[in-house]
């Protein structure tokens, strides 16, 4: 039996995961977006509100608001296609800020006071959404699909030279980024029990880009090691007391500078791979 | 009450352009964010706070929050930017998060983490004029900013190093190849975009007349919105387009009620950014593209 309090940990981490796949699966296509939270934030909101207001049961809720969110997703996409590079990312935590202010003023919603009355989720159920979306990603990435994802990631022209619809392609990948972060916020919701628009900011955002960078932003597992390691690294220097957040940042641009690439690669699959295949 | 919003607005604005130049020395030049800059902004305001506090002169507190500013922004250079300056953009922007995270860590366990108040004589000065009154720090700041903005301008328009510096904001290899040392003045960059943020934060202690170690990200997101709506490449820009937003969210909270505040700011940038993108003073640049 694990202590309630690891649970936590446990459930923060697969919730972290699918936020952390919300931006791999944009930033596949050569997209940064600095604004899942917002995303998140309309799918904590909508599935709360389906399941306390509208009584449906929780996956269907999780479901419709994923789908409301990645069609928002593409909806938001398709101005910001406009923009490249870091406008891009600047475009999004505009976004993402848009909405996080839009929930204060939501007093149907609950405002700056948040909202409540969901009931509580388990560990178990978070965790097989985190697996079945990574599964999921991971069959994607062995598609014909995921190849011009990488087409148009690694350079655009090109990719449209060769009959590649790169506009389709990246406001595709918007909306399937935005549908998961929309599930990380669903989960999120019935996790905590208690949300406020203040849980979907700016930090928010940038810890799910962090997470997905920390791990290795070409391989899809890298997620679950940026989580991870996001969400247990502060408990692991607790000892430190104050100095706990100062040590954690230290680790951090560390970590960056050994493994600029992220702690997951894929030639450490590829070596894996070979390792097994040799015995 | 308008025209007093109006001062108020134009205060606050005048702290946006301040720390929205310090965003576009770095972006303009480097094409990155450097996301520790609102921290800068937060560590040079303490430090300038705490000596107005034990009764310091305003120049001094200014000069001693520029410098610890700018200090940690050739920190940063050197430790978490020169090291990946080649790796995608959003790799250096999460480094320079880690520092950020570091600068905060650092303020609340010096400082605590409760609002440091200035003495209330420094409030006590005021000039009316028209109905309208306007503090002495008011004055003190909007001051401080037209000449620091002047004095940047004349470093980057009239000078050998900011001729350096828009070489290499126009295109780095050639500008290498043309003798200017690129690494020289990236860390020219990341200083005075140092200084910068560092004058903006005591300006803006002296402004809110409170400073607490989180004042950095709020005012930090509001700069890039400052930056993008004036137009990265051009000084001028920040300058016009701070007072913008610094009004626009003065009036929002006056008129429109606190919590929308964010909402109508962000609005504008994303309407900059989709109707003129190079901002309202920028020039069209093909870096645009840029990897992240």
């Amino acid at each position: 039996m694990i202590s309630t309090y690891n649970a936590g940990l446990f459930a923060e981490i697969g919730i972290l995961i699918l936020g952390a796949l919300s931006v791999y699966v944009i930033l596949s296509t050569g997209q940064l977006s600095l604004g899942n939270a917002g995303f998140m934030g309309i799918g904590a909101y909508q599935t709360s509100f389906l399941t306390v207001e509208a009584g449906l049961p929780i996956t269907l809720a999780l479901l419709v608001s994923a789908i409301g969110c990645a069609a928002l997703g593409f909806l938001v996409g398709f101005p910001a296609l406009r923009l490249r590079g870091i406008y891009l990312a600047i475009a999004t935590l505009g976004f993402g800020e848009m909405v996080r202010s839009l929930f204060l003023n939501l007093d149907r919603l609950g405002g700056a006071g948040g909202y409540h009355g969901m009931k509580s989720i388990s560990g178990v159920y978070i965790w097989s959404w985190t697996l079945g979306i990574l599964v999921a990603i991971m069959l994607l990435e062995r598609s014909r699909l995921w190849l011009e994802f990488r087409a148009v990631h690694d350079d655009e022209t090109a990719a449209g030279l060769v009959g590649l619809n790169a506009t389709a392609i990246k406001v595709g990948a918007f909306g399937l980024g935005a549908g998961i972060a929309g599930i990380a916020g669903g989960l999120f919701a019935h996790h905590y029990l208690y949300i406020e628009p203040g849980n979907f900011g700016f930090e928010r955002s940038i810890e799910f880009v962090l997470a997905a960078i920390l791990g290795g932003s070409t391989v899809a597992p890298g997620a679950v090691v940026g989580a991870g390691l996001l969400v247990l690294l502060p408990e692991w220097l607790r000892f430190l007391a104050d100095w706990r957040l100062a040590a954690f940042g230290a680790l951090l641009v560390l970590m960056l500078l050994i493994r600029r690439q992220g702690i997951l690669d894929r030639t450490t699959f590829s070596r894996l791979g070979l390792r097994r295949r040799a015995a | 009450m308008f025209l007093q919003q109006l001062v108020n607005g134009l205060t606050l604005g005048a702290v946006y352009t301040l720390v929205a130049l310090s965003f576009s020395l770095v972006m303009g030049i480097l094409g990155i964010l450097n996301l520790a800059i609102a921290e800068l902004f937060m560590i040079g305001g303490f430090v300038g706070f705490s000596l107005l506090v034990s009764g310091y002169p305003i120049p001094v507190a200014l000069g001693a929050g520029m410098l610890a500013a700018g200090l940690f922004a050739i920190v940063i250079e050197r430790v978490a930017y020169r090291p990946l300056r080649d790796a995608p953009l959003v790799t250096p922007m999460l480094s320079t998060l880690g520092f950020s995270i570091i600068l905060q860590n650092i303020a609340t366990n010096y400082w605590g983490s409760d609002p440091l108040q200035l003495p209330g004589y420094f409030l006590a000065t005021r000039f009316e004029a028209g109905g309208v009154q306007i503090g002495a720090m008011q004055l003190v700041v909007l001051a401080a900013t037209i000449i620091l903005v002047g004095l940047l301008a004349l470093l980057v328009r009239r000078t050998k190093i900011g001729r350096a510096l828009r070489a290499i904001a126009e295109n780095r290899d050639v500008a290498r190849s043309l003798g200017v040392s690129a690494n020289q003045l990236t860390m020219v960059a990341f200083l005075l975009s140092g200084l910068l943020a560092g004058a903006a934060g005591v300006l803006v202690g002296m402004h809110y007349t409170a400073i607490t170690p989180y004042v950095g990200v709020d005012t930090g997101l509001k700069a890039i919105a400052v930056m993008v709506v004036g137009g990265v490449t051009n000084i001028w820009g920040a300058l016009l387009a701070g007072p913008i937003i610094g009004i626009a969210e003065v009036m929002t909270v006056a008129y429109g009620g606190s919590q929308l505040r964010d909402f109508i700011v962000y609005g504008i940038m994303i309407l900059i950014l989709l109707i003129r993108p190079q901002g309202l003073l920028g020039e069209a640049r093909a870096e645009w593209s840029q990897r992240v």
